[in-house]
């Protein structure tokens, strides 16, 4: 019987998976036509495929406008950063066997925001904030493992505290860096890049945000079944065959590759990398191997609706790391208390 | 003359340097055989098993083993509630790329595994939802997903009521016999050691050990040594056969009786 079960347990996966890809794609292309200017799903598919099937009636200057040099930039980059936070999430879940860990709580967007403001104290141009960004966010990573390593190794509150311990001490230098900057110029910058934003969405933040989350993103994946092996615990994985340390250290190398990428073009988006694979392991189960495909999808759309919401609810946009905690912090609660609800047979 | 599999030359292990768990260790083990290693809590069982599966360094000497070693912890519990059949594949890590996801012919060699150790039904449940029993097997199946010819088991059927230990022991003795594996164990059952064991390694005080046959070693007088209490073996006929059931004489109940009237006043 067994074959056949397992033959059908992949099976549905895999359908999953490939419904979430369509409500993906759906959801991006409704909301190419979501905003102050408002241009119905139907016309859209037709501006897209326009160079593909001439549209029926002529693309006016402003449609292109819009679809193309405003809206398609940001839903790449809301798709870009959600995807790849919701992966690095899932990854860090693995690697540190915490359901509860997530970029946010390991310090890693804590760092990445203090290299950044300090790029921006620095005047820094947008490459080096990038860079700033990526050094820090792994260096607090590693100060996290460090800490951790040096109060209890197999405690998984000692990591949790570690995390916030390391996140407290970046973020009073965020704070020192504010208080040094100036009040008239950078402070405002420094603000409204933390907040975290698509807003200034353009060509240029696709090519910074795109190759690392799509390099280091495929990299995860390609190590997504490692990953379960990781969980299982140190010496379970070295008796294995594991070679623990030095894949651990490619992980989260990846995983801060693409936290400081997200960073850097759109500030910090928490709760999403934690609350994406939550919500993926309560659909599709614990394996790794589905589960990552899973939250990079998830992540990807659940970023893309927040966005459309930040960008239509009000006049004024809505800072997005205001919403995804807003939004996160419930979904996480209800999320947490289904899955001990129910008794832990999954997720 | 059977190869060893494992050669183990004067080893030894110590955590501070001044006190040896276990030291001038001599130890080979070879295909479809059974090692039985024993001693009291704290002696260095569960060490010089680590340190065979090279999780573990030695302070001194060497350890050689010839293939590659799969390790069944006495205890397993993932953070993930991943189903039994994700956790026999992860027996095959060392057969995957690093960058790969395991392939068909992987998952049959698990299906294989879970087969043999007669767990194939529980494939797609949840490993966290298993027995004690269930688990133990299944970790032994996972061990064998690696297609390891020499198999470390810490304790297996320690945890486990007279049937479990009775399905763990016998499966031991049919992977040794028909697969042809070394198999090393440790155990606090004296006739764990008796029912499948074909040479026992008795940790004593002191860095003493005494290595051999199961008969000669499994004395008396040895395993009052070992666990410094009173034992006795009892022979008996079951069948044709004659058995063996080792007996430690535990403190007289009125005895202790007495003595726990007498703390609690």
């Amino acid at each position: 019987m067994s074959e056949n079960a397992i033959q059908s347990a992949r099976r549905s996966a895999g359908i999953v998976l490939v419904i979430l890809a369509c409500i993906l794609l759906l959801v991006a292309v409704a909301s190419l036509g979501i905003g102050r200017f408002d241009i119905p799903i139907g016309r859209v598919v037709e501006i897209l495929l326009d160079p593909l099937i001439p549209a029926t009636t002529p693309i006016s200057a402003v449609e292109q406008n819009v679809i193309f040099t405003v809206r398609l930039p940001r839903i790449l980059l809301a798709m870009f950063a959600g995807s790849g936070l919701a992966l690095a999430g899932a990854a860090l879940q693995g690697v540190f066997r915490n359901p509860l860990v997530g970029p946010q709580i390991m310090g890693v967007s804590s760092g990445a925001a203090f290299g950044g403001t300090l790029a921006i104290l620095l005047s820094l141009p947008r490459a080096g904030l990038l860079g700033t960004s990526f050094v820090f966010g792994l260096f607090a990573l590693i100060l996290v493992y460090g800490l951790n390593s040096l109060v209890a190794r197999r405690n998984i509150l000692a990591l949790v505290l570690a995390g916030v311990v390391i996140s407290g001490f970046f973020g009073a230098l965020v704070s020192l860096v504010q208080y040094l900057a100036d009040t008239e110029d950078k402070l405002p910058t420094m603000v409204f890049w933390l907040l975290g934003s698509f807003a200034t969405a353009n060509h240029e933040k696709i090519v910074l945000i795109g190759p690392p989350v799509l390099i280091a993103g495929g990299l995860l994946l390609a190590l997504r079944w490692r990953i379960n092996l990781l969980s299982v615990g140190d010496e379970d994985a070295r008796a294995l065959g594991v070679q623990v340390e030095r894949l651990r250290w490619l992980i989260l190398t990846l995983v801060a590759c693409i936290v400081a990428a997200q960073v850097a073009v759109s500030g910090i988006i928490g709760w999403v990398g934690l609350v994406v694979p939550h919500i993926a392991r309560m659909l599709i189960g614990p394996d790794h191997r589905v589960m990552m495909p899973a939250s990079v999808l998830i992540g990807g759309l659940y970023l893309i609706i927040i966005d459309d919401v930040a960008r239509t609810l009000t006049g004024t946009e809505i800072p997005l790391g205001i919403l995804t905690a807003l939004i996160g912090t419930p979904v996480f609660a209800i999320l947490l208390r289904h899955s001990q609800a129910g008794g832990g047979s999954r997720g | 003359m059977v190869e060893s599999v494992v050669t183990i030359r004067s080893a030894g292990h110590s955590y501070d340097g001044r006190h040896w768990q276990f030291r001038d260790l001599d130890l080979d083990m070879k295909r479809g055989d059974i090692l039985a290693i024993l001693g009291p809590n704290g002696r260095g069982k569960s060490t010089l098993l680590r340190a065979m599966a090279h999780l573990l360094k030695l302070n001194s000497g060497m350890i050689d083993v010839l293939h590659t070693v799969g390790f069944v912890p006495q205890d397993f519990a993932g953070s993930f509630p991943y189903s039994v059949l994700d956790i026999v594949l992860m027996g095959r890590a060392r057969h995957v790329p690093i960058f790969r996801n395991p392939t068909k012919t992987d998952t049959a060699i698990a299906m294989d595994a879970l087969v043999a150790t007669g767990m194939e039904r529980y494939a797609e449940q949840s490993f966290n939802a298993l027995s004690g029993g269930e688990k133990q097997l299944v970790l032994i199946a996972r061990a064998l997903a690696g297609e390891n010819a020499i198999l470390l088991l810490d304790e297996p059927a320690s945890a486990l009521d007279l049937k479990n230990q009775d399905n763990i022991l016998g499966l031991m003795r049919d992977l040794a016999s028909a697969k042809h594996l070394a198999l090393a164990f440790t155990t606090h059952q004296p006739n764990h050691a008796l029912a499948v064991a074909d040479h026992v390694l008795l940790m004593l005080d002191e860095t003493r050990t005494i290595l051999g046959p199961v008969d000669e070693v499994m004395t008396d007088q040895n395993l009052e040594a070992l666990y410094g209490i009173p034992v006795r073996s009892l022979k008996f006929q079951e069948g044709n056969v004659e058995r063996i059931a080792i007996v430690p004489i535990f403190r007289d109940r009125s005895a202790s009786a007495i003595s726990t009237e007498k703390t609690v006043k």
